[in-house]
């Protein structure tokens, strides 16, 4: 299994250190605990219509308008209905114009901060295609099970590459 | 009066004494008598520009009437070095920058050949409170940075006295006395102009190490703050009504010879009693006692003076109506305006919007509401009524009316207009849009540099202009207006236009497109914002380097803005500023669309009508039509077009929104009316891209998030469904 066609084209591995772990569905996922600036509860979303159906619009963080991502759909996992462990976790991701800017994540739940050394990183396996795995940059083996990380730079920086959807797919904005 | 003298004069003076030193230099035996009559001509030619150019040529001057015969070869090397300089000079003196340091091969040009003890002149200098053509509010604005600028000389010089080294303080206070003297030309304010150049002057030897501050010389640049300071109390009081003198009197002369006797002596051993005599005329008690240390500080400044040698008595402060009342304020007081750091501002911003929600949410929630305390009640709506009015403050503190920027363009065009010898008239039109300060300060340059394009190049010369059948004088239009998420700033001139096969042809020329490159006449119209295109025949001093138009479009895209053009040959050429509202507040109508909100910018709606049943028309592959005022305009159904299931489906439940943009109009249907409310528009940020029929986003009342529409893109967006629909 060490052949990784995802890892050909460049993709950053995880490298060691702290990770807030969350889960999305029966799954667990981490991100660096660096790029994450605070954890909210569910506000109201207002919709942006033309987005793709994970962008799930914009939100007031004090008086800052953020995007909202619904990770479950980025990653293309069956919808839930949400509930009251459902939360926002507003991270820092990289700007195109330099510097970072605040980009909302909807999470099902937020688990802890775990350590990683780098012994317990492995690269992402090959799902064979069946799995976006565009965005995973290891799998990282803990206590309580696998977690899968992930890079946000990636996936933000791969929304304005992913806007020209057909009219066909536009969202159904009612919320 | 002589003619004043212009950099103009004296550069071709230069080109002149350059063909003759060149031919100097070839035939040796030349007699010099004919460059010696140039060089007195150059020191004509300087009057009124900075004193070192005057005598520098003063001192070439000496060197060929010394000569007699042929120049020897040593006068020659100096002339060559000297020629150098003196170019650079004047292209300092057209730039309001200091002049070059002096080339250290040459002997040293003395500043100021009039001893200041035989000097005659009068020793106050009367100086115009409110210049002609410009008004109160450009003074009032001078003299608030000027406030400013006082601030930092007296803070810095008091530094000075302790380090006269102090790389970071010498820089501070000459750059203040440089903007001081940028903000005195442009008002015409000569006299204190050419002080400031002097101290300025006198600031930059000291920063380039040439000399060093000592006691006279921190009391000379005193003495010149104190000059700029009396006049903006001066002007402060004749504004606010004070006092009614339209001109005060300053001891002007005096402090010029004070700042050239002390850059005289920079290298020289300072004769000391001299200094102290020039130094001293205008010994404001105040400031005297602020950078005098305290053992000083003790003998009153009144006492000092009378052992003075005699003639200074009379520099004592002006006997004009103002120095009584202004001489023991400092320009530091308070006077009405102080700068903060916008990033503080936008924060402010921020927090005030959301303590008007909490607020909200407070006087909403049951609890409180439902309380029959008619104490608690009153509180609620004093509570109220403070947040409303905090907010209205808070999101007015970034907001200027584009007003100043403009009426500076009114100073430029009369001063391009008096060069090239044309009758231009500027049109102004929608000063009173207000714009982020932010804005404001990046939109200058872009626009000093568009209308002295209109003027060189657009505008014809009047006998031009009456052979094509146009009146003899230009107009040049300045117009600002918000416009679908954007300000437009428009500069349109009524000049002979672009035309577009010279643009081709040049292009070719400077090598910018292929000779057969297929072109629209837009794209070629674009060229001109191409680095290093220049359209203008001959090269002025007005415009025409070359560079120019590549950095106006450079400068508007920073700012996130764009910049079109549209010429029409014969008829006038109109370049077009959108600028993005980043931090600018709209006023809106929030509207609803099923459950959700928009923010439609009121600028661009005519007027709403809910629609009687029948009054919307169905044409076939032509989308839906409704009739306005007798005409009929396309509708665009909004919850359609966002794919919002809950919006009405019957337009006579709707309302109809008569939106403009640019020449179109279009109908917008929406379910209902919210409101008027001014919102503050913040960006959708990356994720979203404009286009998309979104201008940017607002906080709304209760802290949710309502998108403003981009009335603009809309119509784009209908026009193109409407063509594949067809």
């Amino acid at each position: 299994m060490n052949d990784v066609p995802a890892l050909a084209a460049g993709q950053p591995t995880a490298t060691p250190g702290k990770y807030l772990t969350f889960t999305l569905g029966q799954e667990s996922y981490g991100v660096p605990v660096l790029a994450v600036r605070e954890i909210i509860r569910l506000c109201p979303i207002t919709p942006v219509a033309t987005m793709p159906p994970h962008v799930r619009g914009v939100i007031n963080l004090r008086g800052k308008v953020i995007p909202l991502i619904d990770l479950r759909r980025r990653f293309g996992l069956p919808a839930t209905e949400e509930h009251d462990r459902t939360c926002i976790v507003v991270t820092q991701v990289a700007s195109a114009t330099g510097g970072t800017r605040p980009y909302g994540v909807i999470v099902d739940g937020v688990e802890e901060v775990a350590q990683f050394t780098a012994a317990d990183i492995e690269p992402p396996p090959d799902f064979g295609g069946a799995v976006d795995s565009r965005f995973i940059t290891g799998m990282a083996k803990a206590a309580s099970g696998v977690k899968v990380l992930v890079d946000l730079d990636l996936i933000s920086a791969a929304e304005t590459a992913t806007l020209d959807i057909p009219a066909s797919e536009k969202p159904s904005v009612a919320s | 009066m002589p003619v004043p003298a212009s950099p103009d004069t004296l550069r071709q003076r230069l080109q002149q004494i350059g063909l003759e030193l060149a031919s100097v230099e070839m035939m040796p035996d030349r007699p010099a008598p004919a460059l010696a009559e140039l060089v007195a001509a150059a020191e004509a030619d300087s009057a009124g520009g900075p004193a070192e150019l005057a005598a520098a040529s003063r001192l070439a001057r000496d060197w060929v009437s010394g000569a007699g015969g042929p120049l020897s070869a040593d006068v020659r090397g100096r002339f060559a070095i000297w020629h150098g300089w003196m170019e650079q000079a004047v292209t300092a003196w057209e730039r309001s920058r200091p002049v070059p340091a002096w080339p250290a091969e040459l002997p040293r040009a003395e500043p100021s050949p009039r001893p200041a003890a035989t000097r005659s002149a009068p020793d106050e200098q009367a100086v115009p409170l409110l210049p002609g053509g410009i008004d109160a509010d450009m003074m009032q604005l001078f003299c608030t940075d000027c406030e400013d600028f006082l601030r930092d000389i007296e803070q810095g010089v008091l530094v000075l006295e302790e380090r006269p080294d102090d790389p970071e303080t010498l820089n501070t206070v000459f750059r203040a006395f440089h903007t001081f003297k940028g903000n005195a030309g442009m008002l015409k304010l000569v006299v204190l102009q050419r002080v400031a150049h002097e101290l300025e002057s006198l600031l930059d030897s000291a920063r380039r190490g040439q000399m060093r501050l000592g006691r006279p010389e921190i009391d000379v640049v005193l003495a010149g703050a104190d000059l700029f300071s009396r006049y903006v109390s001066a002007v402060s009081d004749r504004l606010e009504g004070r006092q009614t003198a339209d001109s005060v009197s300053l001891p002007v002369p005096a402090v010029i010879d004070a700042v050239q006797a002390v850059l005289a002596s920079r290298d020289a051993a300072p004769p000391v009693n001299v200094i102290r005599a020039a130094a001293m005329p205008t010994p404001s008690a105040a400031s005297q006692a602020a950078a005098t240390p305290p053992s000083i500080a003790a003998a009153p400044a009144a006492e000092a003076a009378p052992a003075e040698p005699v003639g200074m008595a009379a520099d004592e402060p002006a006997p004009a109506p103002a120095a009584g009342p202004t001489a023991p304020v400092r320009p530091a007081a308070p006077t009405g305006s102080v700068r903060v750091d916008t990033g503080k501002l936008d924060g402010l911003i921020d927090l005030v919007g959301e303590l008007v929600i909490a607020q909200s949410m407070v006087t909403q929630n049951p609890a409180v509401s439902g309380a029959a305390d008619e104490q608690l009640a009153r509180s609620l709506a004093q509570l109220r009524s403070i947040c409303s009015e905090l907010q209205r403050t808070a999101t007015a503190l970034r907001m200027v009316p584009i007003r100043g920027t403009f009426q500076k363009m009114g100073r430029l065009v009369r001063d391009i207009a008096g060069q090239l010898g044309k009758e231009i008239r500027l049109v102004l039109d929608g000063e009173e849009t207000e714009l982020d300060r932010s804005v404001i300060e990046e939109i200058g340059d872009p626009l000093v540099h568009m209308i002295r394009n209109s003027a060189d190049h657009g505008i014809e010369s009047p006998a031009d202009r009456l052979a094509a059948g146009k009146p003899a004088g230009g107009t040049i239009t300045l117009r600002a207006y918000h416009q679908g998420g954007f300000v437009v700033v428009e500069v349109a001139d009524d000049g002979r236009g672009l035309d577009p096969a010279r643009i081709r042809r040049k292009g070719v020329e400077r090598g910018l497109i292929r000779p057969d490159e297929p072109l629209s006449d837009r794209e070629v119209l674009d060229l001109i914002f191409a680095p290093g295109f220049s359209t203008a025949e001959r090269i002025s001093d007005v415009s025409g380097r070359g560079v120019g138009m590549d950095v106006v479009r450079r400068n508007i895209e920073r700012i996130r803005g764009k910049v079109e053009i549209a010429s029409t040959p014969g008829r006038g050429t109109t370049f077009t500023v959108f600028m993005p509202l980043t931090l600018a507040i709209i006023e809106g109508l929030l509207v609803a669309v099923g459950d959700q909100r928009f923010v439609i910018p009121t600028l661009s709606v005519r007027e709403s009508f809910r629609p009687l049943p029948g009054a919307v028309t169905t044409v076939q592959g032509r989308g839906e039509l409704v009739a306005v005022r007798g005409r009929l305009v396309p509708l665009l159904r909004l919850g359609r077009h966002f794919g919002i299931d809950s919006a009405v489906g019957d337009p006579a439940e709707g309302i109809v929104i008569v939106a403009e943009a640019g020449q179109e109009t279009r109908c917008l249907l929406v379910d209902s009316l919210i409101g008027k409310q001014e919102v503050v528009i913040k960006s959708l940020g990356e994720t979203f891209p404009p286009g998309r029929g979104f201008a940017g986003a607002a906080i709304l009342a209760d802290g949710r998030v309502g998108l403003i529409l981009d009335t603009t893109a809309l119509v784009r967006i209908r026009n193109h469904t409407t063509e594949t629909a067809a």
